[in-house]
């Protein structure tokens, strides 16, 4: 079966700094696959360069085998692939029901609308969504004022929002309370398991990490250093220095 | 030719109709007893408040002999004043609120030209009389002429025509031109160049300069004009772009061996913030205020100086002349009926303030014949005058008639 | 008549000479400009202020210098004391005026929405310029030459003018001190930690209300010292402020926001490009800067030396949620309101019909800048561009087709909106006031073609003649058009930002980064919303020509595109009603206050001063409020 994600030889440098310096990386479908490392490790910048933020100076990025790399998020995210950021980025004058389904408008290509209110377009999916996320109770809330596990759950409703085959979820539970995380990276992943989602996340909470991924990939100053399963990398010396090391200050 | 002169027959008809009212008048006055006749003046007193605040003092010297003999056939004559900070979109929001809430009986003003052509068109459109003060466009009573239309000043042609007939005699032969850009400036160089080179074959227009209007490059601007080494220059700035062009002109020799002919230069308003600056030997129009003593003008003067304390400009005789005019033309109709104010203005004679005689507003074309001086600067004391000037009757300044005629829209 | 300088061509090669003074005369305009332009982006580089009033500074500096230079007791003093002395107290008195103005009004509204505080700006301009008028007099006031710097030297054989050369030299030397202020003190280090991160200033507990206080100080003594130097070299006059302070927006965008060398490298490109462009296209001086702006903003969308703003884009802080549905009694006044202005008109006198036509004009031209200001969040320094656009179309359908009225408007805002599409298209792409002033640049574009093409657009002196059609002449059938007309596009924008479209332009305000992860094309949303704004101000423009019966450049012009930008701020950006309250109310005011005194710029600079300072969002902003409470 083609990986839903192939990445090849993938580099990001600025100025000197080779923030990402030759990062290949596979992705079954329907995997879970955690990619962690100390801060500045250049996780963010990878997710970046996988969904089209930023243009790889170097190396590809493929999707089921589709050579994707340079292509701009928006069209990125039309191949399925949804995105949820490290600091949390949702549209802040709208209700948490409109940012849904604005991402729900999109996906169906019906935001040159300039007749029929919004309002009355695809609620009940975006409430299904918001049902599935557990967010259904806040719909109505303008999201400028949502606490920040919800912002999160919001993030991952409108990623859910295109039915997509590929989730890149950077630091989904960042500032989030142990429990609450936890409970998030368990629903994300029995609807990832669900829909036969592929995810690929990064997280600094290992026992979310080693709780939900399948594998996981570590990454160190912009190089991968390893990988496996989780409880192979857990036992990695190597990881235990640079990472579980880094994370004692 | 002269069958085939409409408007001139209509003139004299006018004419006609104007006297024969004028004798019914008093009745017809006095049945409407003595509730002012309302004057509607629009003008862009906040944008250009120089020119304008001196202007309205005229207009209200005129304004207050006129009542002061008893008005018009014993009524008062009033005027609103009311500034359309330059913009003719609201000269024209003005003059509707003007004739339709104030009932004024016609409208008058206007300084910048293209708010006296909207003014204009809306006397046009809505039948009302409008005496245009200082607007100097031709295109007011020539290609935009109009039936309810009048204006006071001499025209952009005519004052152009005033100083080619002087630069006609000097013997440069290259010439230079420097004009705001706008239309007054176009058609200013448009008409100099054209008399100029009718009058004298053999004279040369070796470049141009258009700064935009009130933002000269002043510096840049000379050298520019010195670089094409002319022997004469003509110039159509004024106000700030005037000061400025003559300091660094001054300062950078740009008129030293070089005729100069200006229009408007020779007023007051123009001709004092220069103080010490002022150009020797220019020819210029203007007002030769503190020289022209004949009695009808030595009266006004003082009179002017002891009801506001200063000096008149020409601005304020534009105004005076207007509000005179329009009195003279309401004493003569004893109306206030658009058609027959309209018919009065044809062929209207008043005294200028000028002291130098009649003036009337042509049936033709209805520009009046009011004239200016045309003289020469020199710095007198710490301040320029006129010398050396006379007073040119705008009469002799304006084309042939039936070459009006061919501008002019016709009736029917 | 030829359109560039016959002499051009009698002189093929102009001679070095020449070229080598004019270069010196475009170094002596550019440290002028320089001076002006460095004090405002000082001030923009801190505060975010855009500070129309930069150039009120400068009119009041040159005015202050006159007065002490020529009628002080400095005055007495004569010769080098009391002219150089008059000018360093004139800068130093500026300054203090600056910081006032900073203490008194601009600091209480640091929080209101961006661009709000232009309104406070805006409103001590007006203020300025009948103080001016009243202090000073309407006549243009000649200063005395600098001593020791009277006359001219010879260059090249050629006289250049001694006070000049000295200009030439202040501006470097001026960059220099300021370079050390900004690199050697403690309070020019601060200024350019504020400049670069406003909150991190403020973490390192620095007392930020002294730092803007003396940023103002600064920046507007260097104005008034531009003003000030002006006085042997150019008249005082009071049109001063709005002559400059253009221009210096121009150099402060051209050079990059904040950035002190680029605004001097502006200036320097501005001035030369001027210079001789006067020997060569003596006729378009008048736009040659915008086009520089604009060719320089296309291939530098932050300017020459300016740099992208650092860190994410800005948050969403300023988007609030629309406003719910309207309660039932404002819903109820609503419609009272609409029966009344259909009930009512046939009663009224022809003049308030002629108001209410203009209103309605009016408030469509602000609901359609409103709409891209609000929910797309795009400022836009240039919107007469497309009001006149549409006057235009429908006065050269009139002109020269003798097309009717009926034709006029339709044709109307496909015009305005084609010209949006091409002028959008450059814009949207930029953010904050880069974008506005490439919106000014266009509309200035446009407005010197409606000035110069006099062929067909009859130049300055407009075109003439665009009456409505028989049926819509009478005042109060023209005004049930303009009802109609203005309702329905009012509405249609409405229904517009409750659509999908609406909330996407929202979106992407919000969130580019969101709305672009989600698949919103956020260049294609903007670029449409400006185009469909300008057809809605295009369907104004033609109705308020027919209205007038004429059309003139001024339709296109800067204090056009103010009005908008005034009437969306007044009326407060965040609420649909905003524009509508917002443009009755400033059309309204003005029309009111000009009748009853001439000083009605001071009166209507104090009352917007008031209505800043008391409803810094806006009045609908207020009305809300109320409403919540
Ligand atoms: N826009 C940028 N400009 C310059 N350097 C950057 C930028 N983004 C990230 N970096 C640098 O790249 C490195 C990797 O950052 P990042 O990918 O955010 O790390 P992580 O997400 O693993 O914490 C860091 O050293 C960071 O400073
Ligand atoms: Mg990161």
């Amino acid at each position: 079966m083609t990986p839903v994600l192939q990445a090849q030889g993938l580099v990001k440098a600025w100025g000197g700094n080779r923030a990402v310096d030759g990062v290949s990386f596979e992705l079954a479908p329907g995997e879970m696959l955690a990619l962690i490392g100390p801060n500045g490790a250049g996780k963010s910048t990878c997710f970046n360069m996988l969904n089209g933020q930023l243009r790889p100076d170097a190396g590809t990025v493929r999707l089921g085998g589709r050579d994707i790399t340079g292509w701009a998020p928006r069209a990125i995210w039309r191949q399925g692939v949804g995105r949820t950021f490290q600091v949390t980025a949702t549209f802040g004058s709208l209700t948490v029901l409109d940012n849904v389904r604005m991402a729900l408008l999109s996906h169906a290509r019906r935001l040159l609308g300039l007749w029929q209110p919004a309002a009355g377009l695809m609620t009940r999916e975006a409430e299904e969504l918001l049902e599935r996320v557990g967010m259904a109770d806040q719909a109505d809330r303008p999201c400028g004022i949502l606490a920040y596990g919800d912002l999160k759950r919001l993030e991952l409703a409108m990623a859910l929002a295109n039915r997509p085959r590929l989730l890149l979820m950077d630091e989904p539970t960042a500032g989030m309370a142990p429990a609450g995380r936890l409970a998030l990276m368990s629903q994300t992943a029995a609807i990832a398991r669900a829909a036969g989602i592929a995810v690929l996340f990064t997280e600094h909470d290992m026992d979310v990490v080693f709780n939900h991924a399948d594998r996981v990939l570590v990454l160190d100053r912009g190089r991968l250093v390893a990988g496996g399963a989780p409880a192979a990398v857990r036992a990695n010396p190597l990881v235990r220095q640079i990472y579980l090391g880094g994370m004692a200050d | 030719m002269d069958l085939r002169n409409p408007s001139f027959r209509l003139g004299r008809r006018g004419l006609l109709t104007g006297t024969a009212l004028g004798l019914a008048a008093p009745a017809m006055l006095r049945a409407q007893g003595t509730a002012p006749i309302r004057i509607g003046e629009i003008n862009s007193y906040t944008a250009q408040p120089a020119f304008l605040g001196p202007y309205r003092n005229g207009w209200l010297l005129a304004q207050e002999r006129v009542n002061a003999e008893g008005g018009i056939h014993g009524r008062p004559l009033e005027t609103l004043f009311r500034d359309d900070a330059g913009r003719p979109e609201d000269a024209v929001r003005i003059a509707g609120e003007l004739v339709a809430s104030e009932r004024v009986a016609l409208l008058g003003g206007g300084y910048l030209s293209h708010v006296g052509l909207a003014l204009g068109d809306f006397a046009l459109q809505n039948k009302v009389l409008y005496v245009a003060s200082e607007p100097l466009t031709d295109a007011l009573v020539w290609s935009k002429g109009n039936h309810y239309t009048f204006r006071l000043r001499p025209s952009t042609y005519m004052q152009a025509a005033m100083l080619v007939e002087e630069a006609a005699k000097l013997p440069a032969k290259r010439w230079a031109t420097i004009a705001p850009n706008y239309e007054y400036g176009q058609s200013a160089v448009r008409w100099f160049k054209e008399l100029l080179a009718k009058a004298r074959p053999d004279v040369e227009f070796v470049g141009e300069q258009f700064p935009a209007l009130g933002r000269i490059d002043a510096g840049a601007t000379v050298q520019a004009l010195e670089r094409l080494r002319p022997e004469g220059i003509f110039n159509v700035t004024f106000s700030t772009d005037l000061l400025n062009f003559v300091r660094q002109g001054n300062t950078r020799g740009l008129f030293e061996n070089r005729v100069v002919a200006s229009m408007l230069t020779g007023e007051p308003e123009y001709l004092e913030p220069l103080g010490e600056e002022c150009p020797d030997g220019w020819i210029v129009t203007g007002y030769p205020r503190d020289a022209l003593n004949n009695p009808v003008h030595i009266a006004l003067r003082d009179a002017y100086r002891a009801r506001f304390g200063e000096l008149p400009r020409c601005g304020s005789i534009v105004g005076y002349d207007t509000a005179l005019a329009i009195a003279t033309m309401l004493r003569k109709v004893g109306s206030t009926d658009t058609e027959a104010m309209v018919a009065g203005f044809k062929g209207l004679r008043y005294q200028t303030g000028y002291g130098t005689g009649e003036v009337e507003f042509r049936a033709l074309d209805h520009q009046a014949t009011l004239g200016a001086f045309v003289g020469r600067t020199r710095l007198q004391g710490r301040t320029g005058v006129m010398v050396d000037w006379r007073y040119a009757d705008g009469a002799n300044y304006l084309p042939p008639d039936e070459q009006v005629r061919r501008w002019r829209p016709q009736p029917g | 008549m030829s359109r560039c300088g016959a002499g051009v061509r009698s002189r093929a090669d102009p001679a070095l000479d020449t070229l080598v003074i004019q270069a010196l005369n475009g170094l002596a305009s550019a440290s002028s400009l320089f001076l002006v332009a460095s004090g405002l982006t000082v001030i923009f580089g801190v505060s975010r202020i855009v500070n129309f009033a930069h150039g009120s500074f400068y009119m009041l500096g040159a005015y202050l210098a006159w007065t002490l230079v020529s009628h002080g007791p400095l005055a007495g003093l004569g010769g080098f004391w009391g002219f150089w002395g008059g000018i360093l107290l004139a800068a130093l008195a500026i300054g203090l005026i600056g910081a006032l103005a900073e203490m008194t009004i601009l600091r209480r509204i640091y929080r209101a929405p961006e661009l709000f505080q232009l309104l406070a700006t805006f409103a001590l301009v007006l203020v300025v310029q009948d103080l001016v008028l009243l202090f000073w007099g309407p006549d243009d006031k000649f200063g005395p030459r600098a001593p020791l710097l009277r006359g001219a030297v010879e260059i090249l054989g050629l006289r250049f003018p001694r006070y000049e050369l000295f200009l030439i030299a202040i501006g470097p030397v001026m960059l220099g001190l300021l370079w050390l202020l900004f690199h050697r003190t403690r309070f020019g280090i601060l200024l350019r930690a504020a400049t670069q991160d406003r909150e991190m200033v403020a973490a390192l507990g620095v007392d930020q209300r002294l730092l803007f206080t003396g940023v103002f100080f600064l920046g507007s003594a260097l104005a008034g010292l531009g003003g000030a130097l002006q006085l042997p070299r150019e008249a005082v006059t009071i049109h001063m402020d709005m002559a400059i302070i253009v221009q210096v927006f121009v150099v402060v965008v051209v050079g990059g926001l904040g950035s002190l060398p680029g605004a001097f490298l502006a200036a320097l490109l501005i001035s030369e490009l001027h210079a001789f462009g006067i020997l060569a296209f003596p006729r378009i001086t008048l736009v040659l800067v915008f086009l520089v702006m604009a060719v320089v903003l296309v291939l530098r969308p932050h300017g020459l030396l300016g740099r992208e703003p650092e860190g994410a884009p800005p948050a969403s802080e300023a988007g609030q949620p629309l406003p719910g549905p309207a309660p039932r009694w404002l819903r109820g006044l609503g419609w009272a309101a609409l029966a009344l202005l259909l009930a009512l008109p046939p009663f009224l006198g022809e003049y308030p019909l002629i108001l209410l036509a203009d209103f309605a004009a009016l408030v469509l031209f602000a609901a359609s800048l409103h709409f891209i200001m609000g929910p797309g969040g795009m400022a836009s320094f240039g919107h007469a561009a497309y009001f006149g656009a549409g006057a235009y179309a429908a006065a050269l359908l009139a002109r020269h087709l003798a097309a009717p009225m009926e034709a006029g408007l339709i044709a109307a805002p496909f015009f305005a909106g084609l010209v949006g599409l091409a002028f959008g298209w450059f814009c949207v792409r930029l953010s904050g006031v880069y974008s506005a002033m490439l919106t000014l640049a266009f509309a200035q574009i446009a407005w010197s073609l409606a000035f110069q093409w006099i062929e067909v657009t009859g130049g300055d002196n407009g075109i003439l003649g665009v009456w409505p059609s028989e049926w819509a002449r009478g005042r109060l059938a023209f005004w049930y058009l303009s009802l109609a007309l203005c309702g329905l596009g009012v509405w249609l924008l409405r229904r517009a930002i409750h659509a999908p479209f609406g909330m996407a332009l929202r979106a992407q305000r919000d969130s580019p980064l969101r709305a672009e992860a989600i698949g919103i094309d956020a260049f294609r949303i903007r670029w449409l919303a400006f185009a469909l704004a300008a057809a809605a101000a295009g369907v104004a423009g033609s109705l308020f020509a027919y209205g007038k019966g004429s059309v003139f450049p001024s339709s296109l012009d800067i204090p056009r595109s103010v009005d908008a930008l005034l009437m969306v701020l007044l009326g407060g950006v965040q609420t649909l009603s905003g524009p509508v309250l917002g443009a009755i109310a400033y059309a309204g005011l003005q029309e009111q206050l000009a009748r009853l005194t001439d000083l009605w710029r001071l009166v209507l600079g104090l009352v917007i001063l008031a209505l800043v300072l008391f409803f810094p969002s806006g009045l609908a902003g207020a009305l809300q409020r109320r409403r919540g409470a």
